[in-house]
């Protein structure tokens, strides 16, 4: 005995279930995206409209016919903040993209060299040094911020972009993350190197650079937003305002208590301010998640 | 061309003995297979010898050189290894490429050798790609190309077709083979095969548990194994064991169930009584009226050939290989008295007529 199916009704159902389905799922991905883009919506409306707009205290969510004003008085004059004269927004810039430049590369490049020397070379103590980078991880920029404070002022290196990035650049996150990588090197492209005749500095740029290639594009992305993010160190080690970065300029552009915040000039910044780690993202995104997810080999 | 000598050589790593002192004389051109079990130390002994290892004590020669101070680099020799180890990155070219790169060969010297390496291989249409678009058989010849392009003193090969299936290997074994003597460039290749061992090699060497259980020719080794352990590792199936005493003044043996077994060569010393293992080969075993009752417990038709794996009546096992198809029960067994082998109960080593 077969009941009779009524396939009509089952293929309706099974319609209107995927119907809905698909209704949720959109529904779920405009809220997420409300959610992220709505901050950067208005900030974008928000350079575009003059002073008083915002001064008044609406949220305007349509763009206005100041943008060509806002954004060339930033580039080249900056906003006023209370007590701080202006700082034009391509300085700050300028200073921010050295800035994340100076540690992201440097970081991969210590990361690199301290990664090869513990992963391929045996000597003696070399756990003992691979640990004392790794217990590093426990203390970030915020704890270790005032010994490394004095040991700058010590070197002179206040008001410095050398000051500015080099304690920035040790990283035992990359070094980990490159020792990882390495680990999964087979040890017989060591061998084969060997007999081929290539010695340790040969055998790190001929085979284990291109091999990293991906992992450096990926961390480069990281570290970069992470150097370009960075606010309290500049904030302590920079007095001189033509070494400002964007984000610390950003904030002394806000003014506390009675001052008038020229948040159309705060919000043009704020679009500059995020357009280099948008950039970066954008160029390497290939790269970012082909090194975040496979390994050449 | 050179020749290579192995001095005593012997390695511990750290109490652990793995090889107990290898004394090896390879002629110029000559192919010589090490042979034998994982972990028997054939791997170490070739590491040594290309400097990827230092030996414990021994000395390493290369054309009479001493070269065991030197770096692999200097040694001049090329390596093949079990996984290829082709740079990823790197194109065939590129690959056969770097080791003359690394010593400075002039660039239209370098593309006139890996050219005529690659027509050798018949890899020439390949030099373009890159590693991972090669099949397991052309990164197998890439190896070998990066390996000849170098011209090197001596070959060594760790292991490099057990990556491959059945058929190629076949097909590979026989490539190297005629490469290797049309070469004539001294060779060392280890393997775990005995097939591979046998077909490749101009000389064995089998080891065992860190030592050379015995050199010699494939034919010499197979017709006359220096023990128990050669007996068994090399020919396939293995060789039959059966525990027997000598017999008549040792002119004969008897086995456990009173079966007496003149042997054709002659007496063996040690006198009546003496426990010996007799060593029969499958294929020496032969269906006889005058011989051993064996029950079958599997039969593996071949085709022209049957695998019999059966027991004796006392539960030993036995193994024979009986021209045509399933033969019926019951079959009874006698050895070829001429193929008989006689080795000493106590230490395994084989033993010859007085």
């Amino acid at each position: 005995m077969s009941a009779t199916i009524d396939v009509e009704a089952l293929a309706a159902a099974s319609r209107r279930r995927r119907m809905r389905e698909r209704v949720l799922t959109h529904l779920a991905l405009i809220l997420g995206v409300v959610v992220f883009a709505m901050p950067i919506w208005i900030t974008l409306v928000g350079s575009t409209h003059d002073t008083d707009t915002i001064g008044r205290g609406d949220v305007p969510l349509l763009p206005g016919s100041e943008a060509w004003n806002n954004y060339m008085h930033a580039w080249a004059q900056g906003g006023g903040g209370r007590n701080t004269f202006a700082v034009p927004a391509s300085t700050m810039l300028w200073n921010s993209f050295i800035m994340a430049m100076l540690i992201a590369v440097g970081k991969i490049a210590i990361s690199l060299l301290s990664a090869f020397a513990v992963v391929f070379f045996a000597f003696p103590l070399r756990m003992v040094f691979f640990w004392m980078i790794f217990i590093t991880l426990m203390l970030p920029v915020e704890v270790r911020i005032i010994p490394t404070f004095q040991v700058m002022t010590s070197l002179s290196l206040i008001d410095t972009m050398t000051g500015l990035t080099l304690p920035l650049i040790a990283s035992a996150t990359a070094t980990l993350l490159f020792r990882q990588f390495f680990l999964t090197i087979p040890d017989e492209y060591v061998e084969a190197a060997k007999i081929d005749g290539a010695g340790p500095l040969r055998f790190f740029k001929d085979v284990v650079l291109p091999l990293s290639a991906t992992n450096i594009a990926a961390l480069f992305v990281i570290l970069f937003i992470y150097g370009w993010n960075q606010y309290l160190w500049p904030l302590l080690m920079v007095t001189n305002r033509d070494l400002e970065t964007i984000i610390v300029g950003l904030t002394k552009m806000i003014g506390i208590g009675d001052a008038q915040n020229e948040w159309n000039l705060i919000m043009t910044t704020a679009v500059f301010a995020l357009l280099p780690p948008v950039a970066v993202v954008v160029l390497m995104q290939r790269w970012f998640i082909k090194g975040l997810t496979e390994t050449e080999k | 061309m050179a020749s290579l000598d192995i001095q005593g050589v012997t390695k511990s790593f750290g109490a652990t003995r793995v090889l107990h002192g290898i004394d090896l004389a390879i002629h110029d051109g000559e192919m010589v297979v090490i042979v034998g079990a994982s972990g028997c130390g054939k791997s170490t002994l070739l590491r040594i010898v290309a400097g990827l290892e230092t030996s414990t004590s021994g000395a390493v020669l290369i054309d009479k050189v001493d070269v065991t101070p030197l770096e692999p680099a200097d040694r001049d020799i090329a390596m093949v290894f079990q996984t290829y180890a082709l740079y990823p990155h790197m194109t065939v070219f590129d690959n056969m490429a770097y080791g003359l790169k690394i010593r400075r060969v002039p660039k239209p010297e370098i593309r006139r050798r890996v050219q005529e390496a690659a027509d050798l291989l018949s890899i020439g249409q390949l030099l373009d790609r890159k590693p991972r678009q090669l099949s397991g058989g052309q990164r197998q010849r890439v190896a070998m190309g990066r390996a000849i392009v170098r011209e090197p003193k001596l070959f060594l090969f760790d292991e490099p077709l057990s990556n491959l299936d059945a058929k190629l290997r076949v097909q590979m074994r026989a490539e190297i083979r005629s490469l290797q003597k049309r070469l004539a460039v001294t060779s060392l290749f280890v393997t775990h095969d005995q097939v591979e061992a046998m077909t490749l090699g101009d000389r064995l060497v089998v080891m065992n548990e860190g030592r050379a259980a015995q050199i010699g020719t494939p034919m010499e080794v197979w017709s006359r194994p220096a023990d128990t352990y050669v007996a068994s590792f090399i020919g396939s199936p293995a060789m039959n064991m059966l525990p027997a005493t000598l017999a008549e003044g040792g002119a004969a043996a008897r086995l456990a169930d009173g079966t007496v077994w003149r042997f054709t060569d002659g007496a063996r010393p040690g006198g009546e009584g003496r426990a010996v293992i007799l060593g029969i080969r499958p294929e020496h075993l032969m269906p006889d009226a005058a011989g051993l009752a064996v029950t079958i417990d599997l039969a593996e038709p071949l085709g022209s050939e049957t695998v019999v794996h059966g027991r004796l009546r006392d539960g030993t096992a036995l193994t024979a290989r009986l021209p045509g198809g399933i033969p019926q029960e019951p079959l009874i067994l006698a050895p070829d008295l001429a193929a008989l082998h006689v080795f000493d109960a106590a230490d395994g080593k084989r033993l010859d007529p007085a």
